[in-house]
């Protein structure tokens, strides 16, 4: 877990939520740093209660509203880094960085309803947008590698394929300069990437 | 049934060996646990085939325990195939902090390459 590969610049700077934004079905979208506020929590558990089982990727987010709770419970922790895309009162999206050592692992879900409507895209440049504010150095994921709208958002955003090597794809971002290496970006500019919106599940 | 349980001393691999210590003392399997080299595993396989030989034992059942050397997942097939074993089993996968579930190589490969049914414990 501690030999995973990153690039060795650091990606440009994303937007530090809150932002807001008019998706492409014209609804107004804003994404906001999850507080820890109940309500918010519930909003949460109900986006995933209701998320079609179709865009579950490797086991998550689980079924049952019980099991929705303690998966949320997990990665809502005090040192997880979370953001929600809302559209009014109701959550359309929610990514998440969860540490694992000296890194973190980054997961997005964007609910069916909202899904291909470029929220997906804001949503992970929220995301790290927050977790660069939050001094947060290395990230990353696995994608299933059939999933190429959300492999090919990741590569947008500035991922890098770290293990081809197995069913799923792993790749890293690197988001701050840790140690001394690196030089400026190379990637994270452009914002807007229309589509990126792909399957829902993980991965917008 | 004639079982097949290949274990290389992950948390997953262990939670696949009580699983099926478990069920064949219910089901009379015949069971066959093989500790293969699992190069993700922290646990020395003198201490796995300890911790199987400790499950059985409170199992109250009869099983072999083995030590298998070189690529685990092709000899695995190889040992199904030439002892005639019916199911493979193996546990069901690596979960990451995020909680999403990653199948090792150890598995895909038996999962593509075995004639038996294969059975992933979660």
């Amino acid at each position: 877990m501690s030999d995973r590969r990153y690039p060795d610049a650091a990606a440009g700077d994303f937007p530090a939520p809150p932002t807001e934004f008019t998706d492409r079905e014209d609804r107004t979208v804003e994404i906001r740093p999850y507080d820890g506020n109940e309500t918010a929590y519930e909003s949460l558990v109900a986006m995933y209660d209701a998320f079609d089982p179709a865009d579950r990727a490797q086991g998550i987010p689980p079924g049952g509203e019980e099991r929705i709770r303690e998966w949320l419970d997990a990665i809502l922790a005090g040192d997880c880094h979370n953001v929600i895309a809302w559209c009014g009162d109701e959550v359309a999206g929610h990514a998440t960085l969860v540490p694992d050592g000296d890194a973190y692992e980054l997961a997005i879900f964007v609910h069916q309803e909202y899904q291909r409507a470029g929220i997906g895209t804001h949503l992970i440049r929220g995301l790290l947008g927050h977790g660069q504010a939050e001094g947060v150095e290395k990230v990353w994921l696995t994608v299933e590698r059939w999933n190429r709208a959300a492999v090919s958002l990741y590569k947008k955003i500035g991922f890098e394929t770290s293990d081809a090597e197995s069913f799923e794809l792993e790749m890293g971002l690197r988001l701050n300069e840790g140690d001394g290496d690196g030089e400026d970006n190379e990637s994270g500019r452009g914002d807007e990437s229309g589509q990126g919106d792909e399957s829902g599940e993980d991965e917008t | 049934m004639k079982v097949l349980c290949g274990i290389g001393g992950s948390d997953d691999s262990l939670r696949a060996l009580d699983r099926t210590v478990d069920r064949a003392a219910v089901a009379d399997d015949d069971l066959t646990v093989a500790v293969v080299e699992n190069e993700d595993s922290s646990v020395a396989p003198e201490d796995v085939m300890q911790r199987a030989r400790d499950a059985i034992d409170d199992a109250g059942i009869d099983a072999d325990v083995r030590r298998v050397e070189g690529d685990p997942g092709s000899r695995l097939i190889e040992i199904a195939e030439r002892e005639a074993f019916e199911e493979i089993v193996l546990g069901g996968g690596h979960t990451s902090p995020m909680g999403k579930i990653t199948i090792g190589p150890i598995a895909e490969f038996v999962l593509l390459n075995a004639k038996t049914s294969v059975t992933l414990v979660r």
